[in-house]
């Protein structure tokens, strides 16, 4: 239990999506105006990586990885090399296949959600369907395939966790936008200009959390 | 054949079409102006030598990707065409992953992440969605190609800066001296700012970047 907790918080804080890995930026920079998009986009993302990490997992674990088909003619760790399937990799086709996961697990969420809770729908509107490319799902699977969790609630927990920061900092960042309308920003720098150098300053506080061992 | 004719009627390097090859490295630059991409071009850019292969690999996918969806538009359901467009720059990008690990396997391990993510990166879709779904073949593997390097001058910049003022090197040679044997720059008590190697200066890099490239081009300037 500790150790999911542990991924969970290091998921938000030390690896944050935004702050430490720069995941997610162009929809992060794109729709951070108002705090109310940004909560909208924030929770679509939190609930989609909750939902294809795990996903993935499954895939990456019974599917991609080396020696990962054995169980498909009923052979165990133990037996593997008697197995037909043994030293398949298939490892070239994650890209295709997470790629191919997320996006038909978007519109497949997107119409559930519309059916099931219109509410929730319309509050997450367009966003939805935005984040089949947002790099920070693609990136929670390939970082999911390179950390080698042990068991698929671990991976969920860092699927969350991820969210749970990407969250954060959209929101975080569309307040400050909030309030710097009304701030003197010299000219060139207004719009974009300075909300990259606020995120670089944001991304400086973030990094007090690095080294931190969990 | 119909397209074969008018592109030989219509000169290669037409005006139109060097305004492509022109309009991304300044006025719509992909970073600065359409904020494109910029989830790869920051993460990488703590040495020119990734810089430079991430733009290439770029380059490739988005050449490639622009041209085959331009050839396939007319054949394209609407409904499925995000779709479509995922697998075709997917397949792209297994290609380049596999000819980096084979050949760079050094630059291969330090991009981890990032050459899967080239996948999503928005530059891609973005031209795709926007240009190559409603043009011909030539204009758009012209227009791919300008925007990988209006993406590219932008990463090599920031990576220059970056390598060079964060660890004394360019392309991993040592400019400035060996900072360890205290030779060249570092005998009168040069030090390397290590602080710019850390990800966050690359967001303050690229936003200096904007703030002159408008303070040039005022017209780019937003109005909040």
């Amino acid at each position: 239990m500790q150790e999911l907790v542990n991924i969970f918080v290091k998921g938000i804080f030390i690896e944050n999506m935004i702050f430490a890995y720069f995941l997610g930026m162009c929809s992060y920079l794109a729709v951070s105006k108002t705090v109310k998009t940004g909560v909208g986009l924030g929770a679509a993302v939190i609930f989609v990586l909750g939902i294809t990490v795990p996903i993935n997992y499954l895939l990456e674990n019974f599917v991609l990885k080396e020696n990962a088909l054995i169980w498909v003619d009923g052979h165990t760790r133990e037996t593997a090399e008697q197995s037909m399937f043994y030293g398949t990799d298939l490892s070239f086709l994650s890209f295709i296949m997470f790629i191919a996961v997320i996006a038909s697990m978007v519109q497949l969420v997107e119409m559930i959600v519309e059916k099931f809770a219109p509410a929730l729908y319309g509050a997450l509107g367009i966003f939805l369907p935005l984040i089949a490319v947002n790099c920070s799902i693609l990136g929670g699977a390939l970082f999911m395939q390179e950390r080698q969790y042990a068991t698929i609630v671990e991976a969920t927990s860092f699927g969350l966790g991820s969210g749970v920061g990407w969250f954060l900092a959209i929101v975080a960042i569309a307040a400050i936008r909030e309030k710097i309308k009304y701030s003197h920003v010299p000219a060139p720098l207004r719009g974009l200009g300075i909300t990259f150098i606020i995120t670089g300053l944001m991304g400086i506080a973030f990094m007090s959390f690095m080294g931190i061992k969990l | 054949m119909a397209e074969v004719a008018t592109v030989e009627k219509e000169p290669l390097f037409s005006k139109k079409n060097r305004q492509l090859l022109k309009d991304p490295l300044d006025d719509q630059n992909p970073i600065t102006v359409q904020v494109l991409g910029i989830c790869s071009a920051l993460a990488i850019t703590t040495q020119v030598k990734n810089a430079v292969v991430m733009t290439l690999s770029v380059m490739f996918v988005m050449m490639a990707g622009n041209v085959i969806i331009s050839i396939l538009r007319n054949r394209i359901p609407d409904r499925i065409r995000i779709i479509v467009q995922l697998v075709v720059v997917a397949a792209l990008v297994i290609l380049v992953d596999q000819v980096l690990k084979a050949f760079v396997y050094d630059v291969s391990k330090q991009l981890s992440v990032f050459v899967g993510l080239i996948i999503t990166n928005c530059i891609i879709m973005g031209r795709l969605e926007a240009f190559a779904l409603a043009n011909k073949p030539w204009p758009s593997l012209l227009d791919g190609f300008g925007n990988a390097i209006g993406y590219g001058w932008v990463l090599v910049i920031v990576a220059v800066v970056r390598e060079l003022f964060g660890s004394g090197k360019l392309f991993g040679i040592e400019l400035l001296g060996n900072a360890t044997a205290k030779t060249g720059l570092y005998s009168i008590g040069y030090m390397n700012n290590n602080m710019i190697i850390l990800p966050p200066m690359a967001l303050i890099l690229v936003g200096i970047i904007i703030w002159i490239q408008r303070a040039r081009n005022t017209q780019l300037i937003e109005s909040h």
